[in-house]
């Protein structure tokens, strides 16, 4: 850990975290801090723990042990809904967006400003969601030529874009990914990875699943590594290589 | 992206481009195929009166509208509506004589509204809260709403003695007569019964209700919360839950919006025919979900609109108007209405199928 971090409160702390299924531990006393712009990425195996990990994050389970701290306060979460009106915002691996409805909808989805006509009629205010839209694509550097188009006739690296503007819109003080770029081609890939690199620059730390290892090295500042429930490393990413990683997920090391 | 994206996605664009604008033509053709070739349809007298018995119809698909919108089927409106038009005409036939018209037609919308809201009510939380198919719970509605009906009405329609509200059904916002001139509401006095046969009518008072109600459904539909929501459900139930929509009151709320759009159809069945029959909206399913589907919306959930149910309404309804003139068997209505059903689901299903790739 660098000096740096050690003088600066975490936005996000983890202590001591267990989660059991059954007779099966899926997390087993998992500890970790994200600082604030700090891209982390989640490393190990399949049914090593990591969505596991996430979901009690972003309040999706109830922990069965341990404690999370949300810059500073100690916190609980009944629902993922909670967890985003605290900031928490999960991207899933299928993006939750509703592909008949264009991107600013999606945007707003379940939070839609709404205006008066005449006095009475409550109306979603489709001209502030459009403008608003456009703000934060902007601020994301995110090109979209027509807004008003429904989800399903664009692109996956749109679609993704979309489902991050939405977390940064609603202030996200966390944006937690899982497997982001698993669908993507390459030229897709990058633009996900310039979108990350966007959020750190606006000083909102990530959290990104992955299980390809040019996602983690483009973006990654440090890889917590998971094995069998446990967390087994803690590395900054320009220390490690490729190898090291792989070692460290399957235990040879 | 590459050439072959380019591609899929300018041929996507071709694809919702017609599957939106095919009805409309289409429409388009059939009235200038009829005006041609039958005597008599391109008349003011003709059109309203396609209008006219279009309305009940409407009104129920505009509920359907809703429902398939958010990915579901109400297959019971039609035995609410006739349910309701049993209850309605029951009550109002019992109201003292005195009771002025505007009370008379409240109590009947009241009471069929209250016993179709309790259908839509139970079909709502049967969906949304039990998880049952919106298929099979409104079947069950369906059979359920029936069997009152008849039990309520003796398995005869209930006729309704209530001087003036035929008129209402019936009647014009305004008249015209050769001799007598024009006139607001009623026709002109005086006239002998011989002169009433060059008697016009213009703007039939359930048009009128049928184009407010159309106008309100779009509204609500078009530009509020609630109208977006349904999209939301029906596009994508999980996200819409995720976003944190209430999803369960919300398609609670749907079904009892086509619940009362029913019960106002069975007023409008009441007034006009003057009675409250068990099998009023019996043939209105196969209608209503074509009206729907040929609209323009999915079977699939997500997409739809009011305007484009009002043109499907509208062809069935010139369909069968246009045959009618055209002297040809009314039963190839059904055979005709069936094929039109069938390529709007085709084109529906190749537009789905599109933007899976
Ligand atoms: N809802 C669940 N019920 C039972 N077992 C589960 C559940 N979710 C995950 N598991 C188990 O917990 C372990 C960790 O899973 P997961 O967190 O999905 O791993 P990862 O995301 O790293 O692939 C696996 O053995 C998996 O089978
Ligand atoms: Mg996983």
């Amino acid at each position: 850990m660098s000096e740096q971090n050690a003088t600066r409160e975490p936005v996000l702390r983890a202590t001591g975290l267990i989660k059991r299924f059954g007779g099966l531990t899926a997390v087993n006393d998992v500890s970790l801090d994200i600082y604030p712009g700090e891209v982390v990425a989640l490393a190990g195996d399949n049914g090593a723990g990591k969505s596991t990990l996430i979901k009690m994050i972003s309040g999706v389970y109830r922990p069965d042990g341990g404690h999370i701290y949300l810059e500073g306060r100690e916190i609980t979460m009944a629902s993922p809904l909670e967890a985003r009106g605290l900031g928490i915002e999960t991207i899933y691996q299928d993006l939750a967006l509703c592909e008949n409805l264009d991107a600013t909808v999606n945007i707003f989805l379940g939070r839609e400003p709404t205006k008066r006509l005449l006095g009475i009629f409550k109306q979603v205010d489709r001209g502030h969601m459009l403008a608003e839209s456009n703000k934060v694509l902007e601020r994301l550097d995110i090109k979209i030529p027509n807004l008003r188009r429904p989800i399903r006739q664009m692109s996956g690296g749109q679609r993704q874009a979309v489902a991050i503007a939405r977390a940064v819109y609603w202030n996200a003080r966390l944006v937690i990914m899982d497997e982001p770029t698993a669908a993507l081609g390459v030229p897709e890939q990058r633009k996900v990875h310039e979108l990350v690199k966007t959020l750190k620059a606006q000083n909102v730390p990530v959290i990104i699943i992955s299980h390809n290892m040019q996602d983690i090295f483009a973006v990654a500042d440090r890889i917590i590594v998971m094995r069998r429930g446990q967390k087994v490393g803690d590395v900054r990413a320009a220390e490690v290589t490729d190898d090291d990683l792989v070692s460290m997920m399957v235990g040879a090391a | 992206m590459g050439v072959d994206s380019h591609q899929t996605h300018s041929r996507h664009a071709w694809l919702d481009t017609i599957s939106r604008i095919w009805a409309w033509l289409f429409l388009l053709a059939m009235v200038i195929f009829f005006s041609l070739a039958g005597e008599g349809f391109f008349t003011a007298f003709n059109l309203q009166a396609i209008l006219a018995n279009m309305a009940i119809l409407t009104i129920i698909a505009m509920g359907q509208t809703y429902v398939i919108i958010s990915g579901g089927i109400d297959l019971s409106a039609g035995w609410v509506m006739g349910m309701a038009a049993v209850i309605s005409a029951t009550v109002m036939n019992r109201l003292p004589e005195t009771t002025p018209m505007w009370m008379v037609v409240l109590s009947g919308l009241g009471v069929g509204l209250v016993a179709a809201w309790i259908a839509g009510l139970v079909n709502g939380i049967l969906i949304a809260r039990l998880n049952v198919p919106p298929f099979i719970a409104t079947l069950g509605m369906f059979g359920i709403a029936r069997g009152i009906g008849f039990l309520l009405s003796g398995g005869m329609p209930v006729p309704i003695y209530i001087k003036g509200l035929g008129f209402l059904g019936n009647g014009f916002l305004i008249y015209y007569h050769p001799s007598a001139g024009w006139s607001l509401l009623a026709p002109p006095a005086g006239l002998a019964q011989a002169d009433l046969r060059n008697l016009t009518g213009y703007f039939p008072f359930v048009v009128i209700v049928m184009l407010a109600l159309l106008l309100v459904a779009h509204l609500v539909l078009s530009r509020t919360k609630f109208g977006l929501h349904t999209y939301a459900i029906g596009g994508n139930k999980e996200a819409a839950m995720r976003a944190g929509i209430p999803v369960a009151r919300r398609l609670v709320s749907i079904y009892m919006l086509s619940a009362t759009f029913a019960a106002i159809a069975g007023l409008v069945y009441n007034v006009r025919f003057t009675n409250g029959a068990a099998n009023a909206g019996e043939a209105m399913l196969l209608d209503t979900v074509a009206a729907v589907v040929i609209g323009g919306a999915s079977l699939f959930g997500g997409a739809g609109t009011v305007i484009g149910t009002l043109i499907g309404a509208l062809i069935i309804s010139v369909l069968a108007n246009g045959l009618v003139i055209m002297r040809v068997n009314p039963f190839w209505q059904f055979i005709a209405v069936g094929i039109v059903i069938i390529i709007a689901v085709l084109i529906d299903q190749a537009r789905a199928q599109f933007a899976q790739e």
